[in-house]
């Protein structure tokens, strides 16, 4: 089997539309949790909901990156997409050095084109008007994988996962499982959701999980998630590949597991989640002493972050309380499909750095979750191995390894 | 029962699918099967029958139908008289 490295990153999310500035953001303990403004379609921008921040991105115009055809046929869940995927592709000078046909594309995203929709549905049942023609692309959940595909003539395995709020972790997992196996030599893996409409807003004000200030995750007074959008991505490939063209490595995959809890649609259960940290350590051949950090799914609720310590204590056992973790959601927010790929890349730059981003807004950790939360600051240790967890509604768990480079 | 308490009942049944009759102010959630999903879906019921708004602390609360159902006329009430109840049971 080959072993995968990590060769390229990007993304554009609302702590930074660039992995420097996204970087900075994160050790900085700079939060993108801002007052919700401008939410198209709602009235006066307003969507009127019991909370008021939400992680938006400010700073991005399509326009300025793609042309105004792709601007016209792509909601922005894609356009983020493919800005963020010429990032990683870029740095990694992917294209030089694969052929098109060996370089998978495998993308995470939940949410789909959800603002357009919203849009057309709108248009439709207060006038009975004509639905624009580009809503089944713009709307369609595997758009960002077809677009990514088509702006870098990328030709190999091309597809999108949608598993809520893992969608981006098993979309990393499956395509270092790819390369692999050898199914392909290199691979554009992350996720890409941009889901903040109106009626999004609306539906998870209803669902009741919300914070409504600023999402807390594993602490005491914790009241619940903070929503976001973005995408971030990274290009693997072989080992061997990037050792023959000398390329920078920022990390290595080494383990993915993914596990269902099988029993409710919301309340998370903690044998699911261990079930699929177990795996990931399996699959990476990793002893539990070697886990340094884990970036934990942590979204704030109740229910989650109670749910989570419960299952790494089970995996852990004496040692889960010693394991330095942190939810970096905290910064930029629950992207949904995008949030593990966002973790995932907050998980490599802390590897890289030899410093471990904190858990910010965080003042009184929950004793009873007896966990090691890093807050105030950034934490400089290097372990040699990390976790990053997504467990999402629906009981779908997804856990990737990250081992430091060298 | 009345008015009040018999619609709240009859949503709470709707929403489990159960009989009404096996259903009283003294029957707990845990006993009825209402898990926190549950919870939400019949709260919104209430909500949009009653046109009132069950503030969050007070859902956290609620344990039994009898809870629902004080809360909903505490919320009425309230409404009526334009102020806003400290808890709802």
């Amino acid at each position: 089997m080959n072993r995968v490295v990590i060769t390229g990153l990007g993304c554009v999310t609302p702590i930074g539309s660039t992995v420097s500035s996204f970087r900075e953001s994160l050790f900085a303990g700079k939060t993108g949790i801002t007052p919700i403004v401008n939410v198209a379609d709602a009235p006066d921008g307003n969507p009127g909901v019991r909370y008021k921040q939400a992680a938006q991105i400010f700073d991005f115009d399509a326009s300025q990156h793609l042309d105004s055809g792709i601007v016209t046929s792509t909601n922005r869940n894609t356009q983020l997409a493919i800005v963020a995927a010429r990032q990683a592709v870029e740095q990694a000078e992917l294209m030089k050095h694969h052929a098109p046909g060996d370089i998978a594309i495998i993308m995470g995203c939940a949410c789909g084109g959800r603002s357009s929709e919203e849009s057309e549905v709108k248009k439709l049942y207060l006038n009975n008007a004509r639905a624009h023609p580009l809503t089944i692309v713009r709307t369609m959940a595997s758009a960002g994988a077809s677009n990514i595909s088509i702006d870098l003539k990328i030709t190999g395995p091309t597809l999108d996962i949608s598993t809520a709020c893992a969608s981006s972790t098993h979309a990393i997992g499956l395509a270092f499982h790819m390369v692999r196996s050898g199914m392909a030599t290199a691979a554009l893996c992350g996720g890409h959701d941009a889901p903040l409409s109106f009626g999004f807003y609306r539906a998870w004000d209803s669902m009741r999980v919300v914070s409504p200030t600023q999402c807390k995750p594993y602490a005491a007074d914790r009241d619940g998630m903070s929503l976001g959008e973005g995408a971030a991505m990274l290009v693997i490939e072989t080992l061997e590949s990037a050792q023959a063209r000398n390329a920078t490595i920022f990390g290595e995959l080494v383990g993915f597991g993914m596990s269902a809890d099988a029993n409710h649609i919301t309340q998370p259960q903690a044998d699911g989640a261990a079930a699929a940290m177990r795996k990931a350590l399996a699959d990476g051949n990793i002893a539990i002493d070697e886990v340094g950090y884990i970036n934990a799914h942590g979204t704030g609720t109740q229910a989650n972050d109670a749910t989570e310590s419960a299952a790494i204590h089970q995996v852990f056992g004496e040692r889960a309380s010693q394991i330095p973790l942190s939810s970096t959601k905290s910064l930029h927010g629950h992207s949904i499909g995008a949030s593990g790929a966002l973790e995932a890349l907050a998980t490599i730059l802390a590897l890289q750095e030899g410093r471990l981003p904190h858990t910010a807004g965080v003042t009184n950790p929950d004793p009873a979750l007896k966990v090691d939360l890093i807050i105030n600051e950034p934490r400089p240790t290097g372990p040699t191995v990390a976790l990053s967890n997504s467990l999402a509604f629906g009981g779908l768990n997804a856990v990737i390894a990250i081992k430091s480079w060298p | 029962m009345d008015d009040v308490a018999l619609r709240t009942v009859e949503m709470i049944a709707k929403a489990k699918n159960i009989p009404t009759d096996t259903i009283t102010p003294e029957s707990t959630f845990e006993q009825l099967g209402i898990d926190s999903l549950d919870k939400i879906n019949i709260s919104f019921e209430v909500e949009e029958a009653f046109n009132i708004e069950i503030p969050d602390e007070a859902l956290g609360s609620l344990k039994t139908v009898g809870d629902v159902i004080n809360g909903v006329k505490q919320l009425i009430d309230a409404k009526a008289a334009g102020t806003t109840p400290a808890a709802t049971s």
